[in-house]
């Protein structure tokens, strides 16, 4: 074991000490593959505290991911977990939980894999509202394959495939998600890893189609490409530019070359789910045949059936 | 939780005494300098020391003014680093 | 193997097209999940899925694209469900990605693909059987897969009640190769009573989590499977792994792996197999067939012995894996090897493959959009004899 320990007396053993994250890890694979100052495991850490908090029954938690550096999380996480392909992790996620409706399952993707051969996903998952929380590290770039442009990647950037700088139009996650129909819509940076957690928690327990933008370095290629120094440098800038306007309109959100980040949360609201949707309709036309499809225990315990009347404007 | 360490006088005596440790898995830093960082109390400094993998892990200079928060803990994107309170004696 | 769920078995004597027998199969099996996409000439089955499902307690979903339906069928699988997909050639193109994934992550799964002209767009109304090759290499990499090619309405109850039942067993994707002409055929089909059809239960595993290897091949190559939320931890990856399903990025895993995969349905070939022989014994010409164009044979076939000619069939109901050694067994038995198919040459070169030079192997080709003529697989058959 490498484990020292500061300030630690003589009275303790360190073979037993675990860092209390660890039970929700595989530890035993790590090191990790990120590399030094990458945010995802920052998030990773956030996303355990949140499940900590949610007092969720964690075998009933599943994680599915796509492909990327953001993607390695589902092989690094002690949850039933499931690294699909690249874009894919949406609609293998909707199979998911409507197979057995009473999973919590949250998708970990990368602003490529969601956003670029995802996007389709992404909007019919929104759209439909299925309940399940999708968390997007956004390093605007596309980390694994060597730091190509990719749907987030501000202009003017130096990428891979942008040797003299992005000059597309980079998608504002935020407002594609409220646009799409997601129900609870939030940003944050790597830096914010209390608000982070908080996000993750109030998205895991909200019902419908979650979204969580984490906004986080990517040390080793768009950083070091763009002269922006490492991991710790990012998060500075993230400390120092990033404004907290919780309720922003999300089209305000937009986030060009070193600018301003606007972070907060900005979308809460109620829709029906698609099985609230689904067994509605299926009741009302087929009466006294219709078998209705299981919801899980928490959607007919704890939580009024949402009416499509009662859902507001949205 | 408790936020007296006994090592400061606030006028309340507590009957328990609390120390603050910072734990490092050694291998598993990758030097990236969040947990130094982000300590609200500047305990850690990264050391001149370094693992296996050439890394420089940090080392607490200011243990007595860790407050056991584990933001440290929180920010690591590796794992490696924690804090918390033990009990003194 | 246990007895079939009665709420989704529709007994009785029914006048069904193939799609529509196709989707009461799937039901009997206990199929509760099924996602797909419209495309002709497919459709129907999903349409009456869609009116059917809810009445068992399953789920249909349409899904956005023919990408997504493939891979909501591999999550609804490791949530327990039986699934399922259906498509034609173009959709069966965009789900190739993931009928790797499901090869390599083991998902039981059934891809029903009802064929039509192609390539590409080609004829959506009219019947191909020129898919046959893609669905054993369609997806990148090594594997192994299952593939059935019913000739009747009938049969697309009975084979997609099978095609369950082997993906089960074997833990592999299994393809139902209809095509447009038994889809849209609409004939007699008769549903036995639910204790008379037999489902493979999904091979769920009895031992405790930390006991249990995800990706560990009991005797016959498969490993005892579970889903989601019974407390197991598993991860499920589409990167080469270990028993542990964890990644493991290396030639020796790789050996490991993929030995096993493909092994899973090789060694296991016989007992996979599925043919139906006739007059095959003494036969100076063997037919090789299989789907639509087995019925269009037996009139050329009939001719052929009106004519005195000793003319046998062998038909496939499993396409793959391919019976390789039973057509290495009739090679040096036959004059030739007489294969019409609705394509410009596919299982052919499995039975030429597999005749090694010891007899002839003749292709019937057709391109699609009607079946053969009949006259011309007569023709083929007497160019052969003399």
């Amino acid at each position: 074991m490498s484990t020292i320990a500061f300030g630690s007396g003589p009275e303790e053993s360190l073979e037993e000490v675990e860092n209390p994250v660890n039970k929700l890890l595989r530890k035993e694979r790590m090191p990790s593959i990120w590399c030094p100052g990458c945010g995802v495991g920052t998030t990773v850490n956030c996303f355990v505290r949140a499940l900590e908090e949610s007092h969720l029954d964690l075998d009933n938690v599943a994680v599915v991911s796509g492909i990327g550096c953001t993607g390695r999380v589902a092989g690094y996480i002690r949850l039933d977990s499931f690294h699909t392909t690249h874009g894919r992790p949406i609609p293998f996620a909707t199979g998911l939980k409507l197979g057995n409706p009473d999973l919590k399952v949250v998708v970990y993707t990368g602003d490529g894999d969601l956003m670029a051969i995802g996007g389709n996903h992404f909007i019919h998952a929104a759209r439909r509202n299925i309940d399940i929380t999708v968390i997007c590290v956004n390093n605007l770039t596309y980390g694994m394959t060597g730091g190509q442009v990719g749907p987030t990647t501000p202009r003017s950037a130096i990428a891979a495939t942008a040797p003299y700088g992005a000059y597309e139009e980079p998608f504002n996650l935020p407002a594609v998600a409220e646009s799409a129909g997601a129900v609870y819509v939030a940003r944050w940076t790597v830096y914010h890893v209390r608000q982070l957690a908080t996000a993750f928690k109030e998205a895991l327990a909200k019902r419908g189609f979650s979204f969580v933008e984490v906004i986080a370095p990517c040390p080793t290629l768009y950083q070091r490409r763009n002269r922006l120094g490492d991991g710790l440098d990012a998060l500075k800038y993230y400390k120092a530019k990033s404004i907290v306007k919780n309720g922003a309109d999300t089209r305000t959100a937009e986030i060009s070359f070193q600018s301003d980040i606007v972070v907060g949360k900005f979308v809460d609201r109620e829709r029906p789910t698609v099985l609230d949707s689904m067994n509605k309709r299926l009741a009302e036309s087929i009466g006294a045949g219709y078998v209705p499809y299981p919801l899980s225990e928490d959607d007919t315990m704890e939580r009024p059936r949402m009416e499509e009347e009662d859902c507001g404007d949205h | 939780m408790q936020k007296d360490n006994g090592a400061e006088g606030t006028g309340v005596k507590s009957k328990v005494k609390f120390k603050s440790v910072v734990y490092l898995e050694t291998d598993l830093c990758k030097g990236c300098g969040f947990c130094v960082e982000f300590c609200p109390t500047h305990v850690l400094e990264l050391g001149k020391e370094f693992n296996a993998k050439g890394y420089h892990t940090p080392r607490a200079v200011a243990i007595e003014k860790c407050s056991g928060c584990n933001l440290c803990g929180l920010y690591c994107p590796d794992f490696a680093i924690f804090c918390r309170k033990v009990k003194v004696g | 193997m246990e007895q079939a769920d009665p709420k989704g078995v529709l007994t009785g004597v029914h006048f069904l097209d193939g799609d529509h027998a196709c989707c009461e199969g799937a039901l009997a099996a206990g199929c509760r999940f099924v996602a797909g996409y419209p495309i002709t000439p497919s459709t129907e089955v999903v349409e009456r899925i869609a009116a059917r499902i809810p009445q068992v307690g399953g789920i249909f979903i349409q899904m956005e694209d023919e990408i997504a339906s493939s891979i909501a069928i591999l999550g609804a699988a490791w949530a327990g469900k039986k699934s399922m997909t259906v498509t034609s050639g173009p959709g069966f193109s965009l789900m190739m990605e993931h009928v790797g994934l499901a090869v390599m992550t083991e998902t039981p799964c059934v891809f029903i693909n009802v064929q039509r002209g192609g390539p590409s767009t080609g004829l959506p109304t009219l019947p191909g059987q020129a898919d046959m090759m893609q669905a054993r290499w369609g997806s990148h990499g090594d594997y192994e897969i299952i593939a059935l090619a019913p000739n009747s309405p009938q049969e697309c109850f009975d084979l997609t009640v099978k095609a369950f039942n082997l993906s089960e067993q074997w833990r592999v994707p299994v393809f139902v190769m209809m095509d447009e002409c038994v889809g849209h055929m609409t004939e007699r089909v008769m549903i036995p009573s639910a204790e008379e059809i037999s489902v493979y239960p999904r091979r769920f595993t009895t031992k405790k989590p930390g006991e249990y290897l995800p990706y560990a091949g009991g005797e016959d190559g498969v490993p005892e499977m579970v889903r989601a939320g019974d407390g197991y931890r598993i991860h499920v990856t589409g990167l080469t792994h270990d028993e542990r399903g964890y990644p493991a990025m290396n030639a020796k895993a790789q050996e490991k792996l993929i030995s096993r995969l493909v092994g899973k349905i090789r060694k296991n070939e016989s007992s996979i197999r599925c043919i139906e022989e006739d007059q095959i014994d003494g036969a100076d010409i063997a037919i090789i067939s299989y789907g639509i164009t087995s019925r269009v044979a037996l009139h050329a076939v009939e001719m052929a012995r009106d004519r005195g000619i000793k003319v046998g069939t062998l038909r496939l109901l499993v396409c793959w894996p391919f019976p390789e050694s039973r057509i290495r067994e009739l090679a040096p038995r036959v004059k030739a090897f007489v294969v019409p198919e609705m394509n410009y040459g596919q299982m052919v070169r499995e039975v030429e493959r597999n005749a090694a030079g010891r007899t002839k192997t003749i292709l019937v080709p057709h391109a699609g959009g009607t079946v053969h003529d009949p006259k011309v697989i007569l023709d083929a058959i007497m160019e052969a004899v003399r």
